[in-house]
């Protein structure tokens, strides 16, 4: 046992952090923080990132990355997010590093490789996810856009939505119908599009949290069939066996969250007395923190297993699911030590933590519905990490 | 990183679970709630003789040399069978306490008698003003003659009235007058003026009161120096909290491999309960209980046996392996159904097992306390 990074893991993480330091400037948070994705200045921490190949360490050295291990790439978005840089969707990583290039790398052809992989590691591209549509969202298998054969094309029709990236990212990882005489999961395939394609709209919905996302309405777009990854109608197939990665959350955010109200609580006297020697307010604080450090050790597990090769399946739904709901228990305990200041916004008079608390809380509730729902998360852990029998 | 026993760990697991399944039935388990003795000597003789309570006391003195995390998967199967022997205290509370800190005659003549199963230890440490602090010894040894005379009581002493040594914690006078400070005595259980008297408790597990009335200790019998016995204390305890966690871990398992064979066995409206996403999720939150648990705790013991500080990592462990247990049984309980709280069945035997565990070397809230501490709050 060995619950420790290698030394090389270590000095990788003091570079990565010291290189974070000093690039993630104030501009980098805002644009994180104003909710409307990549702007001028996290394009270009990207593209710096990308130079120095640290954006996809565990890609091959061929397509941009070090040919490292997922625990490179891990360290490197647990620093991202502690830093509020390059995040949106709380926890979750690129669309294009963790979710399209695993895809492309095992199923793509050479071309797609050549044509899309140096380009997401050296932070040029980002990809916005197509997953989700009005009518299949944790059913995702019965997604309906269509996707029809047309000579050197396929012909695409239908809509998309809950796509945070599809304003700002270049390209769409698309789950399209190709086959309907087939059973549900045997008809679904994968494309890359041009989000500049003709026939796409993009429309805005506005979370909560300030985030944008958008719903995407395709009409007759013309994808040309070079840009089918792998084989048609496995779509299903490759997504599902990718799921572990895009389901790896990391505790950056929340680690944050809570070392800033740790600081509160030294910080702040009621009645002359410091919070932080409040006993029940202790209680609340080591409350969060062992929760913190059960998630980190689930990350853990889940990025060692997968260093190891090991497909981490339910293990990962274990750890979405956990770190899913943590965020409402750290908003919420968050709330029982502040009480009356939490909810003052950024920027208002009195605001605490510069406000911090009031945003997360208001993203705390996608965590747990985003990435598979821990609902879903409890149906996997279920039947896979249990083996108990299918639902009729 | 890794998270995985090896080899020779996964060695011990298994063939602790070889041995314990076919001489730890569940039916010994309830002969032993109403036997006198309250632990089979049996099971503890043939636990000897397989070496296993000298598994990590050093090889000069008749052990294997193993590591504390060596003693993981070891406590883990004795949690899961339930095993009731004086394992725990004569190992951890005891042996590890004399490997610390004893002196070379003590350990020469004690470890190898451990390191086969031929004497039984135990500390006597909390008193009826019950903290793990040393604020909460009170019970006093006044120096006479060449040795001191103890007087006071000891509660919570896991399986006193079948030991042989006692290890107890109590306030002595510094040689140069300087107030009260804490000295570990090595104490012959049959010492005149000591009482054991085993208390009822929610589980069967022997927890004693032990009554000093003037109980003479001979100086030799210190265990370290004099008045420099709650370092001590607090190293065997640290070791103890990460241990019980291992023990409630290993307890856990079970009761969710239970609780999931009983839902794919048991039909309602036709099908196994099993395929009810009602009870799906409740299983699933059980595994998920499970190896949150599981991590910190292997975390804590790796750290202890790479000789790292382990405060916050014993204290994350406990407060959430604590809940874990709770929550687990409660949702076996459930799963269950009404035949889980009938006696023929071994769940209750966990539910009843894990409340006591719960409240031992700290429960929860004192364990937030500590975290809080180590996080300098």
């Amino acid at each position: 046992m060995d619950f420790e990074f290698t030394e090389e893991q270590k000095n990788f993480r003091e570079e990565i952090r010291e290189f974070l330091d000093e690039e993630v400037t104030k501009e980098v948070i805002e644009e994180s923080e104003s909710g409307m994705g990549f702007g001028p200045f996290s394009w270009k921490l990207m593209r710096k990132l990308g130079a120095k190949r640290w954006l996809a360490p565990s890609f091959p050295r061929e397509y941009g990355g070090l040919g490292l291990s997922r625990t490179y790439r891990y360290i490197v978005q647990r620093e991202l997010d502690y830093r509020n840089a390059l995040a949106f969707v709380k926890g979750l990583g690129l669309v294009g590093v963790d979710m399209a290039a695993p895809i492309i790398l095992k199923h793509g052809s050479d071309d797609l490789k050549r044509e899309f992989l140096p380009r997401i590691a050296g932070g040029e591209i980002e990809l916005a996810l197509g997953y989700s549509e009005p009518n299949a969202g944790s059913d995702l298998a019965s997604l309906a856009m269509r996707a029809v054969e047309d000579d050197d094309a396929y012909v695409i029709t239908g809509q998309k939505i809950f796509q945070s990236h599809s304003h700002f990212a270049q390209y769409h990882w698309l789950a399209a119908r190709t086959d309907t005489d087939v059973p549900r999961h045997k008809g679904i395939s994968l494309f890359v599009v041009d989000l500049g394609s003709p026939g796409i709209t993009i429309n805005p919905l506005w979370e909560m949290s300030g985030l944008r996302t958008n719903e995407t309405f395709y009409d007759g777009v013309r994808v040309p069939k070079r840009y089918l990854v792998g084989e048609k109608n496995k779509g299903w197939y490759y997504v599902a066996s990718a799921l572990e990665l895009e389901r790896t959350l990391t505790i950056g955010y929340l680690e944050r969250m809570i070392e800033g109200l740790i600081e509160y609580t030294r910080e702040t006297s009621r009645n002359g007395v410091a919070l932080s020697k409040d006993p029940l307010v202790r209680q609340k604080i080591a409350e969060i923190v062992i929760e913190l450090r059960v998630a980190h050790n689930l990350v853990r597990r889940v990025t060692w297993l997968q260093d190891k090769g090991i497909t981490a399946n339910y293990e990962t739904s274990e750890l979405k699911l956990f770190i899913g709901e943590l965020f409402q228990h750290v908003a919420q305990a968050g709330f029982d030590v502040v009480g009356l200041y939490g909810q003052l916004r950024k920027g208002s008079k009195y605001a605490v933590l510069d406000g911090l608390l009031e945003s997360f809380y208001r993203s705390s509730f996608l965590p747990s519905i985003g990435g598979g729902t821990s609902e879903i998360m409890r149906n996997v852990i279920a039947l896979r990490g249990l083996g108990l029998p299918q639902q009729h | 990183m890794d998270l995985s026993f090896s080899p020779e760990q996964k060695l011990i697991k298994d063939a602790a679970r070889e041995f314990l399944e076919k001489e730890c039935p569940a039916d010994l388990v309830r002969e032993m709630e109403e036997d006198e003795l309250g632990y089979s000597p049996g099971l503890w003789r043939k636990m000897g003789e397989l070496g296993w309570p000298g598994l990590i006391i050093p090889e000069k003195y008749g052990g294997s040399g193993g590591t504390f995390l060596d003693l993981v998967p070891l406590l883990e199967e004795m949690g899961r069978y339930l095993a009731p022997v004086p394992f725990f205290p004569t190992v951890i509370l005891g042996a590890l306490s004399l490997m610390e800190a004893g002196s070379e005659a003590q350990k020469q003549k004690i470890l190898p008698e451990v390191a086969t199963g031929r004497l039984i230890l135990t500390m006597a440490l909390i008193e009826p003003d019950p903290l793990y602090h040393v604020s909460g010894i009170h019970l006093q040894a006044s120096p006479q003659g060449n040795g001191f005379l103890l007087y006071g009581t000891k509660i919570f002493v896991p399986y006193a009235h079948v030991a042989d040594y006692l290890l107890c914690a109590a306030r002595t006078e510094n040689v140069d007058g300087k107030g009260d400070v804490i000295t570990l005595f090595l104490i012959d259980r049959e010492s005149p003026g000591i009482r054991c008297e085993p208390l009822k408790t929610v589980d069967w597990g022997r927890q004693c009161e032990v009554t000093f009335d003037g109980t003479k200790v001979p100086a030799g019998n210190i265990i370290g120096k004099a008045g420099e016995g709650w370092p001590v204390v607090q190293k065997v305890m640290e070791q103890a909290i990460v241990a019980q966690c291992a023990l409630m871990i290993g307890g856990a398992e079970k009761v969710l491999e239970m609780t999931v064979a009983h839902a794919k066995r048991r039909v309602q409206f036709g099908r196994p309960i099993g395929s009810f996403q009602a009870v799906q999720h409740r299983c699933a939150n059980m595994l998920v209980d499970l190896d949150g648990a599981r991590f910190v705790v292997y975390e804590a013991a790796w750290r202890l046996s790479q000789a790292l500080p382990c405060a916050l990592e014993a204290s994350t462990a406990k407060a959430w392996v604590n809940q874990a247990y709770q929550r687990i049984c409660a949702n076996g309980h459930q799963v269950h159904g009404g035949i889980g709280v009938i006696k023929d069945q071994e769940m209750y035997l966990y539910s009843r097992s894990a409340k006591a565990a719960e409240t031992l070397w700290g429960d929860t809230a004192v364990h937030r306390e500590m975290v809080a501490r180590e996080l300098g709050l």
